[in-house]
């Protein structure tokens, strides 16, 4: 279920753990409940979010050839920048 | 060759932290404070848009709304900023695993070996800087010099989201003309006896003749004529060498004044509680007990008492705090807070001489009962076994004094130990 916080949308997310401890998302439920599969993850990495209000390790995903910021924080949940 | 030493300070560290979580208050003034019904009503923080408004650490919420009637208060998320705290250590371990935080906001960092693989200390401090704002979306203050002391005054010399180099060439200039107060361990009193004998300056008190400094103020004379002198040679803490604990105590702002030795004496045992339960924790036991009492005209003392046995049992820690109190309150005033704390610590299987007057037994059952309402707290919440005395006033209380987010540990600068006086100053002359 996904739940707004602030400028924060929280998403339940799939993803998978490689043998040797890497995450990756695999795919996420948007809002409306519509699943999206990630096509490609093009950046990992630590940053902060002014637009969202928060940090933590940025996936920039590919998602219908759109990019999208998808955000996992220390409190292992997943969230987007609300627009 | 000198030392590379940082000094790193998140500016309006928990105002800042807030205002990235809450992007609807930009342009606002903000300022982190407690719950006004708990009375824990201070401002912590406040972001600089509030401290151009007159807003101050430590005022009261009431006061703080008064000086700037838009300022947005959020209660603290002591949980979160320990995070972000974690997540600026990490980035600091990059570059060095000397690294000694001071508080939970500040850090020095020995950069003196990664100063030798070709990077200058401008870049260092920058590469952190611009990786703490990218990377947590916070600014740093950072002050670079040879030496701790000048490296925390570089860091406060310039804020926000600064960086200042103090070095041999130019500490005269930056470092000397400030005001004594400015110093590290110059608090409001010493700066005002320092005043009064004309070191207005921390150039005048480098000056001075160190002896004259030891017989006005004493061994802290020596320190301070050293500090001022950039002579400090304390090394940065190598990351993970935890402090040794050397006391455990609580304290508490209560939800309403104290009264009468009743309501204090409730309260005692609470604190009682949370301490011994935490000094079985860490397998200690204590020989000091003291306690500490703030009354509502904000007067405070703090009392201790030796005793033979040492002790983990809450009865015998509140026996004595409430011993101690008793000794020495007049009830001029009600009370606004109060503190138990234990010290002199050692391991709980530490062998001790009993005496003819303590029944061992009776100890020993109170130490499992202790045991007992602690195993059952830790399953069912703190409220599951409670003594009867706690009912007079379940409000007062209502505490659980053993929250994690009662406690901040504070550090002292000579925690580590005191390398000023002991150290041979080979690098510096006194000018």
């Amino acid at each position: 279920m996904s739940e707004r916080v602030g400028s924060k949308i929280y998403i339940d997310v799939g993803a998978t753990f490689s043998a040797e401890g890497i995450l990756r998302p695999k795919y996420l439920i948007w809002e409306d409940g519509r699943k999206f599969e990630i096509d490609r993850i093009t950046k990992i990495e630590r940053c902060a979010t002014r637009k969202g209000g928060g940090a933590g390790i940025m996936y920039l995903c590919m998602i219908w050839g759109k990019p999208v910021r998808l955000f996992y924080e220390e409190n292992y949940r997943w969230f987007l920048e609300a627009e | 060759m000198d030392r590379i030493i940082l000094h790193s300070d998140m500016n309006c560290f928990y105002a800042s932290v807030e205002m990235l979580h809450h992007p609807e208050f930009i342009g606002m003034p903000l300022a982190v404070g407690g719950d006004p019904q708990a009375r824990h009503g201070i401002v912590l923080t406040a972001n600089y848009l509030a401290k151009k408004h007159g807003v101050k650490t430590g005022m009261a919420l009431w006061q703080a709304r008064q000086t700037c009637p838009d300022l947005i208060f959020v209660p603290p998320r002591m949980d979160l900023y320990l995070r972000f705290s974690h997540l600026a250590r990490e980035i600091y371990r990059d570059y060095t695993d000397r690294i000694e935080p001071f508080g939970i906001d500040e850090a020095w960092l020995d950069v003196t070996s990664c100063a030798e693989n070709m990077l200058k200390p401008m870049e260092i401090a920058e590469r952190i800087s611009d990786r703490i704002r990218y990377e947590l979306g916070l600014t740093v203050s950072i002050g670079i010099s040879w030496n701790k002391i000048f490296a925390k005054f570089g860091s406060d010399y310039k804020k926000p989201d600064a960086i200042t180099q103090i070095t041999r060439e130019n500490y005269r200039d930056l470092v000397w003309s400030a005001p004594a107060g400015d110093l590290l361990y110059v608090g409001r009193s010493t700066s005002r006896k320092l005043h009064t004998l004309g070191f207005h300056t921390i150039g005048d008190i480098a000056l001075a003749d160190p002896n004259l400094l030891e017989r006005i103020f004493g061994k802290i004379g020596l320190v301070l004529s050293a500090f001022a002198r950039g002579e400090d040679q304390t090394p940065v803490a190598v990351d993970g060498d935890a402090s040794p604990i050397k006391s455990i105590g609580n304290s508490t702002t209560t939800p309403r004044d104290l009264c009468n030795n009743e309501d204090v004496s409730l309260v005692i045992y609470l604190l009682s509680e949370s301490v011994a339960a935490r000094l079985r924790e860490n397998h200690f036991a204590g020989r000091v007990i003291g306690m500490s009492v703030r009354d509502n005209g904000l007067y405070t003392f703090t009392r201790q008492h030796r005793i033979s046995i040492p002790t983990n049992i809450s009865d015998e820690i509140a026996r004595h705090s409430m011993q101690l109190f008793l000794d020495n309150y007049t009830w001029k005033h009600p009370i606004r807070s109060i503190g138990v704390r234990v010290s002199d610590l050692v391991p709980d299987h530490y062998c001790y001489q009993p005496d003819l007057f303590t029944d061992i037994r009776k100890r020993d059952k109170q130490l499992k009962a202790d045991i007992a309402v602690e195993s059952l707290r830790s399953r069912f919440g703190h409220d599951a076994v409670l003594r009867g005395r706690m009912y007079f006033d379940r409000i007062l209380s209502g505490l659980d004094a053993k929250a994690e987010d009662h406690m901040i540990h504070p550090h002292s600068y000579f925690e580590k130990g005191n390398q000023v006086l002991n150290s041979e100053n080979k690098e510096t002359k006194h000018v």
